[in-house]
């Protein structure tokens, strides 16, 4: 199993010079391999949430290099970037972040717009897609009809429009019931085990130990410890 | 792919339903003012000319000015032409004939209701008679013209045979009798419509006849002159203003008179009508300005609200140029929605207007519209529309994912 993504040296700081500079990570290293679960663990203001954006591709560090699939991504434009983590990269986010006045179908297939895919096989794909997740009956409806649940699946079939490597959810259980949320994480799982590489971004030390395999855990902008579950038993594992 | 910008952009249209179309309005009610206007215009300049029976192009006019009452023309000059004016006029080289002409208002009475209308004398001269009806483009249509000798008898235009447009509640026929001013003339003839307002509503009656009854004795209102071949018209014109001015003791540009050639006043009536034309144009194009501020305002307002959209169609991949042209196109669509109604509106106002100016003037015009000229406004509201939208659009494009999904 190759890396996938690999995070090198990487420092964000924001407002850098400026009297009110801000240093988010620092000197961070993350490697993650192809059909890994993995989660990055932290509180808030611990840099979890910029080293989400990094690992998504949505930001560009201040200094260090970005390697997706052994490419160096830290100096693409804006665009090629999007292109680049539209292709790659599925996300899930905590508020489902659906297009409110497209329906189910049409949120999935919107990542399939962007990358001019033609319309006969977005049509089809979105409609394999919402199967997987159990809402063929939902498929016509709008954001606003859907409960929770059913929006974060509608969402987890929309990260999976491009077949992207890596799906990158953040907090995706956070707005939902334990109920709805352990749904929502037994569609991630399988995807796993249909050799996704998962990555959850969460602050609930719980679900990252009830779901995934291996947790990153972030302090103060670095990489705190690393475990990992090896037979059914969590154990610190070389950074 | 770019059909695929249209859908989704016509989505979130119609999502914002009222405030959509509040913004479109502006473009909507200027385009509808072109439009309707470009199609009346020419319609108007139809309907305008037909106004002017053309009989003869070798034909002019030398009518006083100085108006200082209202009433037909000339008739109301502070210094009016007199009989020896026209005589004179007679005597020039270029004149192949010059006949006095009378116009006046006078007051109709037929089955005990009354009507106002103008009168015309018809000169007591078989050779002058045949002169009129022809420069005037008169035809009868049933009975007999005004002849040299004739007393007591008048011909109708065919508005006033008419018992629906006369304002007598029923048809008048030839042999009735019709008081004019108090007395009674026998009607003898009918004329053809003409399609001119004038001459469908005029009564003829002989010269004497309308001296007696009006009272006028040597005022002349116009003098109708023919030249004897149409290449010496302007040279005509400047011998009759020599002699006139010689007549009234007036000096060059001080003229109390005027002579001209009914394409000249025809001329100058469309000018009148083109004037009013830009003048329209002119505020039809404020309100599209006016209409294209408010594009560029609501796309604003609506880049703002949606940043967090902007950020996720981002994250899920949409490129920069990508969000550039999902609102970009936004703000065409509602330039062009706004011109597709203003056009169906001004199309619909063009057909009402010119039926409603053909009612008036029994004239036949129909409004001009051209597929270009619909095609052409569509795609200038389009142009405007997405015009509008740029500066939003390039704000929308560069909007930090990041910041706008946590926002």
């Amino acid at each position: 199993m190759g890396e996938i993504i690999h995070l090198k040296g990487v420092w964000k700081i924001y407002k850098e010079g400026e009297e009110n500079q801000v240093i988010a990570l620092k000197n961070f290293d993350l490697k993650v391999n192809e059909g890994e679960f993995i989660s990055v663990m932290g509180p808030s203001g611990s840099g979890k949430s910029t080293s989400m954006n990094l690992i998504g591709s949505l930001d560009t560090p201040t200094r260090g290099s970005i390697f997706l699939d052994k490419h160096n991504i830290s100096n693409l434009t804006e665009s090629d970037l999007a292109q680049v983590r539209g292709r790659r990269i599925g996300f899930i986010f905590q508020q489902f972040n659906l297009i409110p006045n497209l329906t189910a179908k049409e949120n999935v297939m919107l990542p399939m717009i962007f990358q001019e895919t033609d319309e006969f096989e977005r049509e089809k794909k979105a409609e394999e897609l919402l199967k997987l997740v159990e809402l063929q009956d939902r498929m016509d409806h709008y954001p606003g009809e859907l409960s929770g649940g059913q929006q974060q699946r509608v969402a987890i079939a929309r990260s999976l429009a491009n077949d992207p490597e890596v799906i990158l959810a953040d907090e995706p259980t956070g707005n939902l019931d334990t109920h709805t949320g352990d749904v929502v994480m037994k569609f991630l799982n399988d995807l796993n085990e249909k050799g996704k590489t998962i990555i959850i971004v969460t602050h609930d030390p719980e679900l990252a130990m009830k779901h995934t395999k291996k947790i990153y855990w972030i302090k103060d902008g670095q990489i705190e410890k690393v475990t990992e579950k090896i037979n059914g038993k969590w154990k610190d594992s070389k950074k | 792919m770019i059909k695929d910008y249209f859908v989704l952009a016509f989505k979130n249209l119609k999502k914002r339903g009222a405030r959509s179309w509040l913004t479109l309005i502006g473009i909507l009610i200027g385009v509808a003012a072109v439009v309707s206007l470009i199609s009346l215009g020419n319609g108007l300049k139809d309907a305008v000319n037909s106004q002017f029976n053309i009989g003869s192009t070798e034909v002019l006019t030398v009518q006083a000015g100085g108006v200082n009452n209202y009433g037909p023309p000339g008739s109301g000059a502070a210094k009016p032409l007199v009989q020896s004016d026209t005589d004179a006029i007679n005597k020039l080289s270029n004149v192949e004939v010059a006949i006095s002409r009378n116009i006046r208002s006078v007051k109709l009475e037929f089955n005990k209701k009354s009507a106002f209308t103008y009168s015309t004398d018809i000169p007591d001269n078989q050779e002058y008679a045949n002169d009129v009806y022809k420069f005037n483009g008169l035809e009868i249509g049933s009975g007999k013209f005004i002849q040299a000798g004739d007393r007591g008898v008048i011909v109708l235009g065919s508005n006033l045979a008419d018992g629906n447009k006369n304002g007598f509640g029923r048809d008048v026929h030839i042999g009735d009798n019709i008081a004019v001013n108090g007395k009674n003339f026998k009607v003898q003839g009918i004329m053809k419509k003409t399609g001119s307002l004038i001459y469908d509503n005029v009564i003829l009656m002989n010269s004497a006849d309308m001296k007696n009854l009006l009272g006028y004795e040597d005022n002349v209102d116009i003098i109708a002159v023919k030249v004897v071949s149409k290449d010496v018209i302007n040279q005509t014109i400047s011998d009759i203003d020599k002699l006139m001015r010689q007549r009234r003791h007036v000096k060059v540009g001080e003229e109390d008179f005027d002579v001209s050639t009914p394409e000249a006043t025809l001329s100058s009536v469309n000018s009148i009508i083109s004037g009013i034309q830009i003048f329209i144009i002119i505020i039809a194009s404020i309100s599209i300005a006016v209409g294209a501020i408010g594009i560029t305002n609501t796309m604003t307002t609506s880049v703002l609200e949606r940043k967090r959209e902007i950020g996720i169609m981002k994250a899920i991949g949409a490129r920069n140029e990508q969000i550039f042209y999902q609102f970009f196109i936004e703000a065409g669509l509602l330039g062009l929605i706004g011109g597709m109604v203003g056009a169906a509106l001004g199309v619909a106002v063009g057909y009402a207007g010119t039926s409603a100016l053909n009612a008036f003037l029994s004239s036949t015009t129909k409004p001009s519209i051209s597929i270009w000229l619909i095609f052409f406004t569509m795609l200038g509201s389009f142009l405007i529309g997405s015009i509008s939208g740029l500066i939003p659009a390039l704000k929308a494009a560069k909007e930090n994912p990041v910041e706008d999904i946590r926002g």
